[in-house]
């Protein structure tokens, strides 16, 4: 790779040790997949945040980067294993609360703005469209990408937050224009009509299709809600960086050859493929982290009803603050839902709390299964709320 | 016999090896307390990874995989080397934050679980010792 002089000074160690090794991380990788020079990026979202997933070895890797490491660029950080404040009311245990706040103090001693969301671009981590930008967490990287216009690679935890450590990234992948083409196009032939649909639209396609990138048509409408869900599922269950949605995402590309049709049968046997379990036990919604519209949907869903089950409302710390000026955050907590910010029912230590989730989620549903053991049920936010409540 | 392909991490090892036909998943596939694959249903399930020269086509599942090598390496239980037909993101920064010796662009067929493995990866070579 070819790098600038004081790339060359970083990597040598005369700006310490947490941007050498950093910088050390960055140039590895960019031999490795090719790319010819490192480029600056305009801000960064981590991954590996959970003390769940980092354990006591990750925490020593943060704490060491820790002693001499600072950002060069904005900065946001996926959710943790729990809320940071109203951990005791979700169960997490005192030992786990612990170890998860020595990890969020790393980060902030870093320079890290320490708001816990997979929405970071809900909470001012949203650069012009064109930029580059070094994110991680699977379904924020497909929004970025697809539905804000950024250009990011799906980075994890420590590539990114070397990025954010040296304000660079090795350029390949998704920061090449020739890498950002449509190789399949997807003919969706049933109406797109709530969030479990969405989510359904991505399973189908990320099943068939894997990563390669899609030019979607057929849609005709979407809101940054149901565009949201769409990819954190489209990303979990295919890998997808990068979609084209016909008429509502930015970006350019040739129409390709190969073409794929998704019937409303398609849509329904996905659907039917996430429900596997009755009587859920747990609900939860927020996933990936509401917007303030949904927050203020599930408000006067909510309003003067009585939910009888473990129900979270999961959502980024700002978001909350906003709602609760406007009266929201008191109606869902006066029903009896819990909120959690700063977490989710994905990263949250809560395996063998609960035997069946129900979600308006397609990814929530993978990772229930998955990680916790749940059986699963999606259905969309309305529907939640009556199962909660009856 | 001597198998030539790409640096991905340096260093140098030399130990058993142990050969999956399939990926490998660091996050939820191996347990990092004690090395062992616990995946259901993979090839080495049941097996231990630890001070193995462990080679398998890629990596595969969640980015944390990369911090669950590094854990494994802190507590000793992490592979000597790792060889792997084509690397990914995953393995890629796993292997480079944890030092542990890595190569890929091998011809992974002729390697035999049980052969006694030597890995330079420096310049990129894997050698079968006997």
């Amino acid at each position: 790779m070819d790098l600038a002089k004081e790339e060359q000074e970083m990597l040598s160690g005369r700006h310490g040790n947490a941007v050498r090794s950093s910088m050390n991380l960055l140039v590895s990788l960019g031999e490795i997949f090719g790319a010819k020079r490192l480029i600056d990026i305009s801000s960064v979202q981590i991954a590996g945040v959970s003390y769940h997933n980092l354990g006591e070895a990750g925490l020593d890797y943060l704490s060491d980067l820790a002693k001499d490491g600072k950002v060069k660029v904005l900065t946001t950080l996926n959710p943790a294993g729990m809320d940071m404040e109203n951990w005791k009311a979700l169960g997490i245990p005192e030992d786990f609360a612990e170890k998860q706040i020595r990890v969020i103090e790393a980060f902030r001693k870093m320079g890290v703005v320490t708001t816990c969301t997979c929405t970071p671009y809900f909470v001012g981590n949203s650069p012009p469209s064109g930029s580059h930008v070094a994110w991680s967490e699977s379904s924020a990287v497909c929004y970025a990408n697809s539905v804000l216009g950024l250009k990011t690679n799906r980075e994890g935890g420590p590539s990114a937050l070397a990025s954010a450590l040296t304000g660079k990234t090795p350029e390949f992948g998704m920061h090449l224009d020739a890498n950002r083409q449509a190789k399949v196009v997807i003919d969706v032939e049933a109406a797109m009509k709530t969030i479990p649909d969405f989510g359904a639209l991505g399973h189908v396609i990320g099943n068939r299709i894997g990563n390669k990138v899609p030019l979607i048509r057929g849609v005709k409408k979407a809101s940054v809600e149901q565009l949201k869900s769409f990819c954190a599922s489209i990303a979990t269950y295919g890998g997808t960086a990068l979609f084209h949605m016909y008429g509502i995402t930015p970006g350019k590309t040739a129409v390709p050859e190969e073409k794929i049709s998704v019937s409303r049968e398609d849509i329904d046997n996905a659907r039917a493929e996430m429900t596997d379990g009755k009587d859920p036990d747990f609900i939860a919604i927020g996933c990936p982290h509401l917007s303030l519209k949904e927050v203020g949907e599930v408000a006067e869903l909510l309003r003067g009803k009585h939910v009888k089950k473990e129900m979270w409302i999961c959502m980024a710390r700002p978001v909350m603050k906003d709602a609760e000026k406007r009266g929201w955050i008191k109606d869902i907590e006066e029903s009896g839902a819990k909120i959690a910010c700063d977490t989710c029912m994905v990263v949250a230590p809560i395996k063998g709390r609960f035997n069946v989730l129900a979600t308006d989620s397609a990814k929530g549903c993978f990772y229930g299964r998955g990680k916790n053991d749940f059986k699963t049920i999606i259905l969309s936010i309305p529907e939640l709320i009556e199962e909660a409540t009856k | 016999m001597r198998l030539s392909g790409r640096k991905v991490m340096n260093g140098s090892a030399e130990g058993e090896a142990l050969v999956s036909s399939e990926g490998i998943s660091f996050y939820g596939g191996v347990d990092p307390a004690t090395g062992n694959v616990v995946e259901k249903g993979h090839p080495l399930e049941g097996q231990s990874v630890k001070g193995k020269i462990l080679v398998f086509p890629a990596g595969k599942g969640s980015t944390v995989g990369s911090y669950a090598l590094y854990d494994m390496k802190k507590r000793g239980n992490a592979p000597a080397a790792i060889v792997n037909r084509e690397i990914e993101t995953i393995v890629a920064v796993g292997a480079i934050i944890s030092e542990i010796p890595c190569v890929d662009k091998i011809e992974i067929e002729k390697l035999k679980t049980g052969q006694r493995v030597r890995v330079e990866a420096d310049s990129g070579v894997v050698e079968i010792v006997e």
